[in-house]
């Protein structure tokens, strides 16, 4: 029974995540995004990992696809046509599936990858507590250097977003 | 008979589905019947059932109070006449009103609504549950959001537009206004979590309210928000977008919205009372007279229906009675105001608590 519904997230997932890609529709793109996130989801719940489940479909599904689609709308693409990429960039995605690709088999290469042994049980009060805890300790530089790294993303759209005002033209209000 | 405990959590569902579609449906019923109130008009007091309706004295009573209006309002919702527009996205057109409607049917499972031997009453009490709420409830606003799209035509886009700008801001602030209560909740020696039912068994003496006032009331405003209700009906404020995102819909398709709205309501009630009311306790200061067994959980069940009945009552009075905001004026209250100040309540909160573990205790 777990296996079937494994396979049936799964392929769930990765086909809409292809769907995702190969969309013209950004809208089409954008609900088969959630179906991939809700999909992952239900795979944090098959590992019991019901913490990471719900968070990921209140700040993905919930929040972030949310805003995709609100720039959709206010953009009004309306499906593009044959899209050619810049030749860096067909490079760039190629180089980063390449390390990816190298990553996934190295780690498998390496048989840490296999199954961990068994975790003790804990209640799930314990668990969430237990997970803020490892995040503040053990995990603590890896989380401050995300954060940072979100920080540089936030700041870096502040900055194209308020590409220097023409004097001519008013600028926006803020509401 | 492997079957037997899935059947009992089915029909268990069923239960709990009717309750809440019927106090959703008697939701409407008394909006209309308060806003008459309100007014001083009498509401629906005409509507009949033939044999019900017939019975000498308390038949004529029911009809005046508009109790068989609701069956009346369904039927109606389904026996319309059912139009698709030429011009939407066929697709998501059909898909917005479901969207809209399963994720406020799904927040229920996790309610808990009544306590019997000190076990909840609940379909399926998880320990996470206010997380879960959260996260499936921001589901609903996709319902919109698609409703607005789909459409394809000027006022439900510019509602939907509103409504994903407005579930969004607000949503930051209802997150923020619940941890407070969480952390009061998980004291040193508790196993609180994040569960809804340990959150009630904690207010057991004094209720949340009294000691996170402000957290419930940015609770309720950013409650108003999400639900869409009257301060805030930005997404369909029918003087400037006709009727917002759900415009071009009628029939069944228009009563999901309607119902997902109603339950929306019902349901947020319901986690009001849990967060600060007390949920099913008696009344703050006096321990709960429940007796044992199942009458104890059918009296703390029908206290907490109250309760939330009290709270839904509250909601109707404030769309009668308040006038609706401009929409800059929604989105500054909810940005400027409602979130730096649920902010500054958390880490006041989180240093008093860290104060008074360190020193006074």
């Amino acid at each position: 029974m777990e296996d079937i519904l494994f396979y049936l997230f799964s392929a769930a997932v990765l086909l809409s995540a292809f769907f995702v890609v190969v969309s013209r529709n950004p809208v089409n793109g954008a609900m088969f995004l959630i179906v991939a996130f809700v999909g992952i989801a239900a795979l944090f719940v098959m590992l019991e990992s019901y913490f990471l489940a719900v968070i990921q479909t209140l700040v993905y599904a919930g929040a972030v696809v949310v805003l995709f689609l609100f720039i959709i709308m206010l953009l009004d693409v309306e499906g593009s046509g044959k899209i050619r990429p810049k030749a860096i960039s067909v490079v760039a995605a190629g180089l980063a599936f390449a390390l990816l690709a190298l990553g996934v088999v190295g780690l498998f290469a390496s048989g840490r990858a296999g199954p961990e042994p068994e975790l003790p049980l804990q209640t799930a009060a314990s668990l969430s507590r237990h997970f803020g805890y490892e995040l503040f300790t053990k995990y603590m530089l890896p989380f401050q250097l995300i954060g940072f790294l979100l920080l540089a993303a936030m700041v870096g759209v502040i900055y194209i977003s308020k590409k220097e005002p023409s004097p001519t033209t008013e600028t926006p209000s803020q509401d | 008979m492997t079957y037997l405990p899935v059947l009992v959590a089915f029909v268990k569902a069923l239960i709990m589905i009717s309750v809440v579609m019927g106090m959703a449906a008697y939701a409407v019923l008394a909006e209309r019947k308060i806003a008459g109130w309100i007014q001083g008009r009498h509401g629906p007091n005409r509507t009949l059932l033939p044999l019900l309706g017939h019975i000498p004295i308390l038949g004529r009573i029911l009809t005046r109070i508009g109790i068989f209006q609701p069956v009346a309002d369904g039927l109606k919702f389904i026996f319309k006449e059912d139009p698709v527009p030429g011009h939407v996205n066929l697709l998501y057109y059909f898909l917005a009103p479901c969207v809209a409607f399963i994720p406020a049917m799904t927040t229920m499972v996790v309610l808990p609504f009544g306590e019997m031997d000190g076990a909840p009453l609940v379909l399926a009490n998880i320990d996470i549950g206010m997380l879960f709420i959260l996260a499936v409830s921001s589901l609903g606003v996709y319902g919109i959001i698609l409703a607005g799209w789909a459409a394809n035509s000027k006022y439900p886009f510019l509602g939907g537009i509103r409504a994903s700008a407005q579930m969004i801001s607000y949503e930051l602030a209802m997150g923020l206004s619940i941890l407070p209560a969480f952390l009061w909740a998980n004291a040193p020696g508790t196993e609180t979590g994040l569960s809804l039912f340990n959150v009630v068994q904690s207010q057991d003496t004094v209720w949340l309210v009294f000691w996170q006032p402000l957290s419930a009331l940015i609770f309720l405003v950013a409650l108003f928000a999400e639900t869409n209700r009257l301060p805030f009906d930005m997404p369909e404020a029918e003087t400037e977008l006709v009727s917002g995102y759900h415009t071009e819909y009628g029939s069944m398709k228009f009563g999901l919205f309607f119902v997902g709205e109603y339950t929306h309501i019902v349901i947020g009630s319901g986690v009001l009372v849990i967060l600060y009311f007390g949920g099913w306790n008696f009344l703050p200061g006096f321990a709960s007279p429940w007796p044992e067994g199942w009458l104890g959980g059918v009296f703390s069940t029908l206290w907490f229906l109250g309760k939330v009945l009290t709270v839904v009552f509250f909601f109707i009075w404030i769309r009668w009675t308040l006038p609706r905001f401009r929409y800059d004026q929604v989105m500054r209250l909810g940005w400027t105001v409602l979130l730096p100040l649920a902010l500054a309540n958390l880490i006041l909160n989180a240093i008093l608590i860290a104060l008074f573990e360190n020193w006074i205790v």
